[in-house]
């Protein structure tokens, strides 16, 4: 009996995982669709699920109309860029919480997070008055500061509960062998949490190369990573369903693909600490 | 060289003081054992020698330098840990290798350490493995290979056995004093195992909640326990404290006699009692002795034949000459 009622609730439960996971997809899955229609069958009604005559003539268009491989560049170079600095940040800042904490780290930690809180147009303005002051519109070094900010509390946050894990024993090994801090940072705590290390780089890129809002607000042409390139599809001058959808998907195939590649080391880095 | 001295060390966590101020002098070559129970201090001290906690007020000073703010990479002491804490992401060779590659040495010398350690303790065949591939004893030669190859002013250990079954504790145990005899290296050796402190110790250290209690040679605090205290943690199994009429009779508050110190008969004797729990170790029989009007039974040592039983009489007799006296306070009385 108990048998049976398990392999019911199995069956449910798997349904469910599916629906769900289905209408997560389902977003991606008609982009990609329509990204292969014309601009006609994009807004028939009824929609069209599969049986249209599918045609690279948008890719064609979008190719032509906008140089693809620049904002890509710019996306590459942002998101990469701003990921390595806030680890570079982030690796000595978590190791002091993790390993050295004092009466305010509790504090410090909370505090981070909750800037994360703080919707962006909040400080639009001052970042804005900043970044022309400092002439930092429109280049990607001033994105990369100002991304690598945003998601530094996440860095530190996920690299603190990492270290948590790595017995201080070991750093004081390490000390007592002769290693400086730098030492012991570069040879042995690094090296230790390498698999933590990766899925935080690898969640921050995906962030960062998803970001919108102030790679949108604080660049024009120069700097303008791949979220500018699928926005200039969106434009006024009329609605271009099957274009916008074909610069979307070469916009999030590189991330999708990457995602898809490391997904293991993603989830083993999401739940590290949560399981033991 | 390894000449460490504490002059008035003392720790405080936040308002907790942990040791007291306290002075101890650690003589080139020995081998020192901190023992005493969980809590009293014996980690704490090292971890202030080894420079890995800073001392709340006094000084350490290491081969005559004062050491005391020097960071613990700078102070020249090795360090094994209860946990091994060997370096789980590299091989057996590059643990080893590691303080001599943090000291800059070059390549060739530090192969040529390394090999060398690793003959002496047993581990040229497991070089290549990481720490997870080794038993428990093998990583535990890894983590004192790793202290040795520095060559260091002195080795600190901490609490090392107590991850280690029995029979290889009493392995390792031999492995660490035949190391010392034959490295004469200055030896801190941390442990709450007063057996351990015994057999190996040239000088022992014995803590109580942040005080020395006592210092000197195991014999020494085995014949004169300067307390209660030292008298009740050295010797296994306990020496048993008489209170009351027995005491003062000897003119003491307290007297102490070690089991093995009271001879046990079945027919005759100063003290009559009956057997309780008998324990047989095969070579000796400890006896507890219940005592009619006493609180506490006697624990009394016999040899491995003798045939008594739960519930027999027994009659005890101490030895006149090798009873401790101790006043109001638990000090002894000379």
């Amino acid at each position: 009996m108990a048998r049976a009622v398990s392999t019911r609730r199995k069956i449910a439960f798997t349904a469910l995982a599916w629906a769900i996971g289905l209408i997560i997809f389902f977003p991606i899955y008609w982009t990609i669709l329509t990204s292969f229609k014309t601009e006609a069958q994009a807004i028939n009604d009824p929609p069209l699920f599969f049986f249209f005559d599918w045609t690279l003539e948008n890719y064609a268009v979008v190719q032509e109309r906008s140089d693809y491989m620049r904002f890509l560049w710019n996306s590459v170079i942002v998101a990469g860029g701003s990921t390595l600095l806030g680890i570079l940040v982030a690796v000595p800042a978590a190791w002091s919480m993790a390993f050295v904490p004092s009466k305010a780290t509790k504090d410090i930690l909370l505090w981070m997070l909750s800037t994360k809180m703080l919707p962006a147009v909040g400080v639009l303005y001052p970042i804005s008055l900043l970044f022309i002051q400092f002439g930092l519109l429109d280049t990607r070094i001033g994105l990369v500061l100002v991304l690598m900010l945003i998601n530094l509390p996440i860095i530190v946050w996920m690299l603190y509960t990492y270290f948590k894990e790595i017995p201080g024993e070991i750093l004081e090994a390490a000390r007592m062998d002769g290693a400086g801090l730098r030492e012991e940072i570069l040879f042995v705590l690094t090296p230790m949490a390498i698999p933590g290390i990766a899925s935080t780089v690898l969640l921050n890129f995906i962030l960062a190369w998803n970001e919108a809002f102030w790679t949108l607000n604080l660049t024009a042409a120069g700097a303008a990573p791949l979220t500018a390139f699928i926005a200039s599809y969106s434009s006024p001058e009329g609605l271009f369903f099957a274009k916008l959808s074909a610069a979307s998907t070469m916009a999030i195939a590189p991330i999708l693909i990457l995602g898809w590649f490391s997904q293991k080391q993603l989830v083993r880095g999401l739940t590290f600490g949560a399981v033991k | 060289m390894g000449n460490i001295v504490l002059d008035k060390v003392e720790k405080a966590f936040g308002n907790v003081k942990v040791i007291h101020p306290l002075d101890l002098e650690i003589n080139e070559g020995e081998f020192v054992v901190f023992v005493g129970p969980s809590g009293c201090g014996k980690s704490t001290l090292l971890r202030l020698i080894a420079g890995l906690e800073d001392v709340t007020g006094g000084a350490i000073r290491i081969n005559g330098q004062d050491a005391t703010d020097v960071p613990p990479a700078k102070r020249g002491l090795a360090m094994v840990f209860q946990s091994y804490a060997l370096y789980p992401h590299m091989t057996v060779r590059k643990n080893i290798a590691f303080p001599l590659r943090m000291a800059k040495l070059d390549k060739a010398e530090q192969d040529r350490r390394v090999e060398q350690a690793a003959s002496v303790l047993n581990l040229t065949d497991y070089l290549d493995r990481r720490p997870a591939a080794l038993s428990g004893g093998q990583r535990q030669r890894v983590a004192i290979g790793r202290a040795i190859v520095r060559e260091p002013a002195a080795f600190l250990f901490d609490e090392p056995l107590s991850n280690l079954d029995a029979a290889l504790r009493v392995g390792m145990r031999l492995e660490i004093s035949e190391l010392h005899s034959r490295l004469k290296t200055t030896m801190i050796y941390v442990t709450h195992d007063q057996v351990e402190a015994m057999t190996m110790a040239d000088k022992i250290v014995v803590l109580q909640a942040g005080v020395i209690e006592q210092v000197g040679s195991p014999l020494e605090l085995y014949r004169e326990p300067r307390n209660r205290f030292v008298a009740g943690f050295i010797g296994s199994p306990k020496m048993n404290i008489i209170e009351g009429e027995e005491a003062k009779r000897r003119g003491a508050h307290a007297i102490g006699v070690r089991p093995e110190h009271m001879s046990a008969s079945s027919t005759e004797g100063l003290w009559e009692g009956r057997v309780g729990v008998s324990e047989h170790l095969g070579s000796d029989t400890f006896f507890h002795v219940h005592l009619d009007g006493w609180p506490e039974p006697l624990t009394v040592r016999a040899g491995g034949e003798v045939a008594m039983h739960h519930g027999d009489a027994i009659f005890l007799t101490p030895d006149e000459e090798r009873i401790h006296k101790f006043d109001a306070e638990g000090l002894r009385i000379a």
